[in-house]
């Protein structure tokens, strides 16, 4: 079958690719741009370690056609840090001992990010419930909770 | 596996273009694309249409029309939606309500559909480019149904009568153990003069509890009143049996929440 062009901004870079009909925005990322911060940990929309942010909405890669993408505006985990300094929320994640294996850690930054990209200063509730699509198997959920909610206040001192 | 994708601007392209073997209408992907994950051969080809009429939300004069393209967090955040989006917000986490459309969902499997009870309850009807038909109609044939869906239209309820109730063993998000709508029309002096109640999980597929509808009528909606509703509860269901809950478990707790539904 003929390749299919794709074209989309990852973490403010223009990509070009080609991919086969039916592969996922999940391989496109990882094996075509290079990029293996999304995961894919169950490939079923179960697990959250392959969420991404297209457009400003967070989405599951693992269940995103790329052909579907082009055109859009995507980042991951990756594009997060500036020059070498890490985003609050990458700082509070090590901060707070919220990533253990690491395995669901760019997933959950991504949920977190949407969530304070909304809703500056969330309370628990709004953070278990933006979290609550994806799965840890090491934590115990807490430290995370806690990681997003001080991101959320360095945020917040920042812009004050 | 390759899995062409081919996208039309129209309805009526995307249709003749889904009469080929092999191909199914791409929604938002939850499960279609979950199918091919999972190594579903059975589907070699996907259509998907663009045309803007599947992806508006209009309310006019009480009457809402949601294109089969919008997804669970449109309706959820939707300003004039508010009596039906705790319906929406039951699917799924964060990401998947993103994706997951109205569309979609009214061909979801149990335990999926828990929107499709919903509009069930609120006795939507469903757009073809052939007309509307209603919902019952549509759930009944879905399997055979080969036309993209367009839309679902309902009249929207007041907010105090659209009640909805999913149980799940993990919160906030988790498969349906049940899901269950109910619209009671109540009189001036508080008995029930109509309702339509519909039951997730407790087939394949979204249907009503007309034995308990029935039952309800001319009752107050208070312990004695719910009564003979909640013992027929289960009257004409056959509910499915998946990791989440036995189909006699299912039964067993149907009447329990379709009581504390009605008594909220
Ligand atoms: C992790 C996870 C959690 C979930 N949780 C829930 C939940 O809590 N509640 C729930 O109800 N569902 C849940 N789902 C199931 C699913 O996400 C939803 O039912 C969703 O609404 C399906 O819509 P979709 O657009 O993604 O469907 P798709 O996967 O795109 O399509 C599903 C089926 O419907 C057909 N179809 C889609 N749109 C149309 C149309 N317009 N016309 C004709 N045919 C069409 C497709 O061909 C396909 O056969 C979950 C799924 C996952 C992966
Ligand atoms: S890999 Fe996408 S949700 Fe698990
Ligand atoms: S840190 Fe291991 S799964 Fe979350």
């Amino acid at each position: 079958m003929a390749k299919v062009p794709i074209q989309f901004t990852l973490n403010g870079s223009e990509k070009a690719e080609f991919v086969e009909g039916g592969t996922t925005l999940l391989h496109a990322l990882r094996d075509k741009t290079g990029d293996t911060s999304p995961k894919g940990g169950c490939h079923q929309g179960t697990c959250g370690a392959c969420s991404v942010i297209i457009d400003g909405e967070l989405r599951l890669s693992c269940l995103t056609l790329a052909e579907t993408c082009s055109g859009t505006d995507i980042q991951t985990t990756s594009g997060l840090a500036e020059a070498g300094v890490l985003h609050p929320l990458q700082r509070a994640f090590l901060d707070a001992f919220a990533t253990q294996c690491g395995f669901c850690t760019p997933g959950m930054i991504m949920a977190a990010k949407v969530l304070l990209d909304h809703t500056p200063n969330p309370s628990r509730e709004d953070v278990v419930e933006a979290l609550s699509g994806n799965i840890c198997r090491c934590t115990g959920y807490e430290p995370i909770i806690q990681a997003v909610l001080t991101a959320a206040r360095a945020n917040s001192q920042n812009a004050a | 596996m390759a899995l062409a994708l081919q996208t039309f601007a129209t309805v009526s392209d995307a249709n003749a273009a889904l009469k080929a073997a092999g191909t199914r209408y791409l929604g938002g992907g939850t499960l279609v694309v979950r199918a091919a994950n999972e190594g579903d051969i059975s589907v070699t080809g996907l259509v998907r249409s663009t045309d803007p009429t599947l992806s508006g939300i209009t309310v006019s004069g009480g009457k809402v029309r949601i294109g089969a393209s919008v997804t669970m967090a449109a309706i959820a955040r939707h300003p004039e939606l508010g009596a039906i989006a705790k319906a929406a917000r039951a699917v799924g986490g964060p990401a998947i309500r993103n994706m997951a459309t109205v569309g979609g969902n009214l061909f979801a499997p149990a335990p999926y559909g828990d929107f499709a009870v919903a509009l069930l309850a609120l006795d939507a009807s469903v757009g073809t480019n052939d007309g509307e038909m209603p919902i019952e109609t549509f759930l009944a044939g879905r399997d055979g149904n080969p036309a993209i869906v367009t839309s679902v239209s309902f009249t929207l309820p007041k907010a105090d009568s659209f009640r909805f109730l999913k149980v799940s063993r993990v919160k906030p998000k988790g498969v349906s153990v049940l899901s269950i709508a109910a619209v009671p029309e109540q009189a001036g002096d508080g008995t029930v003069s109509s309702a339509r109640i519909a039951l997730g999980c407790m087939a394949d597929r979204p249907m009503r509890a007309c034995a308990a509808e029935k039952a309800l009528i001319g009752q107050k909606l208070d312990p004695d009143g719910i009564a003979a509703a909640l013992a027929t509860a289960g009257e004409g269901t056959s509910p499915i049996t998946d990791p989440i809950a036995s189909a006699w478990y299912r039964t067993e707790v149907l009447p329990v929440h379709l009581g504390r539904l009605l008594l909220t």
